[in-house]
């Protein structure tokens, strides 16, 4: 489903990326370990496109497609979701709104009917109480006056609502409590964790590993990936730390 | 005909204005508009038009516990100004939401002259802009509070967005205060549309159009959320989404 190849990348002529490889099939869950810096962030928004983040060498095709060449909005369509680390706040643009708005753009390119008021909002209040979300903040601006927590379980909704081949999480568990981590991890699996869907989740620790079982580990360090395993790399990680494991490699 | 002297940049009030188009319809305009708000009601007034002259001139008079309402929206003309001067009595409260939409060579202005002459008067005072091409957006906000107008209550908000690098975009408040009791409030920004929540946007699949229109409509939006009639709300809200359309 994801191929990348030998990718670098820059920001403002610092290379961060520097020749990294992975390959992702449909069914399959990644998680992305790696320390501060190493380049996880930067992966996860070179993948959705993100203006400013340039990319020198190497290639990401995406079902075959080559991902680096389309427009952020386009790879959405495509399937690719970018959940944030920092999900950003859009004053004034309710969620409901904004999703709806997103969700029919999205049917437009693929050509098929847009959603009536009443079934997005069918669709949304079901994917609201999955992730515990009431339904009165759907109608509230987007991530406008939400906590951490909220604003992580938000794009879950979103990823729910928006149904994607490919969903790369970028620390979607940081700045949650026990209960909302088993909230979003249940989310993710019952979402996402089908033959025909596939999972990159960026992580720096364990935890979300223990909900969301992964069928590959991967340690990011100094901008490529320095080793792969299986889950049981993620308990390593977290007994030894990065540095043994990186050096180890 | 006009008996006042054509305005020069030396009037502060009219040191934006585009001055050629005022002086090819000054020997025709007429005087301000009086306005007189009895005490104790409400009069709301909306503007969504500009007469062909481009200018629009007040003088309202609020009386005691009196409500004055005035929602604009300026756009589609190459000069457009709207003026007015507010009296407030005892208790008296002053509303403004405007909206300036320009772009090319355009210049919409809104000039204010709010004067809290007894005391427990309010203002509030909602200025936002958006600016494209080489146009200029100007609001012009002044508040006087006389001596004994204590627990004046004063606010301006004026928020200017630039859609290209050639636009211009002047925002001054100017507060006269006498009174020592009282709040005034003023607040302007200058920006640009936010390039993360613009990509944060792109990655739900939204199309920079679409992300952009979405967010401009928003904006916009402040300028008439304190229209009290919903029909009347979104009818304003309608016909600036048309003209914002047509700004990029």
């Amino acid at each position: 489903m994801l191929k990348i190849n030998n990718l670098h990348a820059s920001i403002g002529g610092t290379e961060i990326l520097k020749g990294l490889s992975l390959k992702i099939n449909a069914g399959e869950i990644h998680a992305i370990m790696g320390p501060n810096g190493a380049g996880k962030s930067t992966l996860g928004y070179v993948l959705g496109g993100r203006p400013g983040y340039e990319v020198t060498e190497g290639s990401a095709t995406f079902e075959g497609k080559d991902l680096l060449a389309m427009d952020p909005h386009a790879r959405a369509a495509a399937g690719l979701f970018l959940g944030f680390q920092y999900p950003v706040e859009i004053a004034g643009v309710s969620n409901v709104q904004f999703l709806r708005e997103a969700v029919n753009a999205q049917r437009g390119v693929r050509g098929e009917a847009p959603l009536s008021g009443g079934e997005f909002l069918k669709a949304a209040r079901e994917k609201a109480a999955l992730l515990k979300m009431d339904m009165e903040m759907m109608k509230r601006a987007v991530n406008v006056g939400f906590s951490g927590g909220e604003k992580k379980r938000n794009e879950m909704v979103q990823m729910g609502l928006i149904d994607p081949k490919l969903a790369i999480l970028d620390e979607t568990d940081s700045g949650l409590d026990i209960d909302a981590l088993r909230t979003v991890g249940d989310g993710i699996n019952a979402i996402m964790r089908k033959a025909d869907k596939a999972v990159l989740l960026i992580t720096h620790y364990q935890r979300l590993l223990e909900i969301v079982v992964p069928d590959f580990v991967h340690v990011l360090a100094d901008g490529r990936i320095v080793k792969t395993g299986g889950p049981e790399l993620a308990v390593q990680l977290e007994t030894d730390g990065y540095e043994a494991i990186a050096e180890a490699a | 005909m006009n008996a006042i002297t054509l305005p020069t940049r030396r009037d502060e009030s009219w040191r934006y204005a585009d001055l050629n188009a005022v002086a090819r319809v000054w020997q025709d305009l007429g005087p301000a508009q009086t306005l007189h708000v009895p005490e104790g009601s409400h009069e709301r007034l909306r503007v969504g038009n500009l007469p062909d002259s481009g200018i629009l001139r007040y003088d309202v008079t609020v009386e005691a516990n009196a409500r004055f309402d005035l929602h604009c929206l300026l756009e589609g003309r190459d000069y457009g100004r709207i003026e007015i001067a507010v009296k407030l009595g005892d208790g008296a409260h002053f509303e403004l939401g405007g909206a300036i939409l320009a772009k090319d060579n355009q210049v919409l202005e809104i000039v204010t002259d709010v004067e809290h002459v007894e005391p427990n008067g309010s203002s509030n005072q909602t200025v936002r802009s958006v600016l494209a091409g080489t146009s200029t957006g100007s609001f012009l906000g002044k508040i006087g509070v006389a001596r004994h107008a204590q627990k004046t209550d004063a606010a301006q908000s004026v928020k200017s967005m630039l859609l290209h690098r050639g636009a211009t975009a002047n925002a001054v408040p100017q507060l006269e205060i006498f009174a020592d009791d009282v709040k005034c409030a003023h607040g302007a920004t200058v920006g640009e549309l936010d390039a993360q929540a613009l990509f944060y946007m792109a990655t739900r699949g939204l199309p920079p159009e679409v992300a952009r229109r979405l967010m401009l409509q928003a904006f916009i939006a402040d300028a008439f959320v304190s229209i009290d009639d919903d029909g009347t709300r979104e009818a304003m809200e309608a016909k600036a989404q048309v003209a914002l359309g047509e700004l990029s």
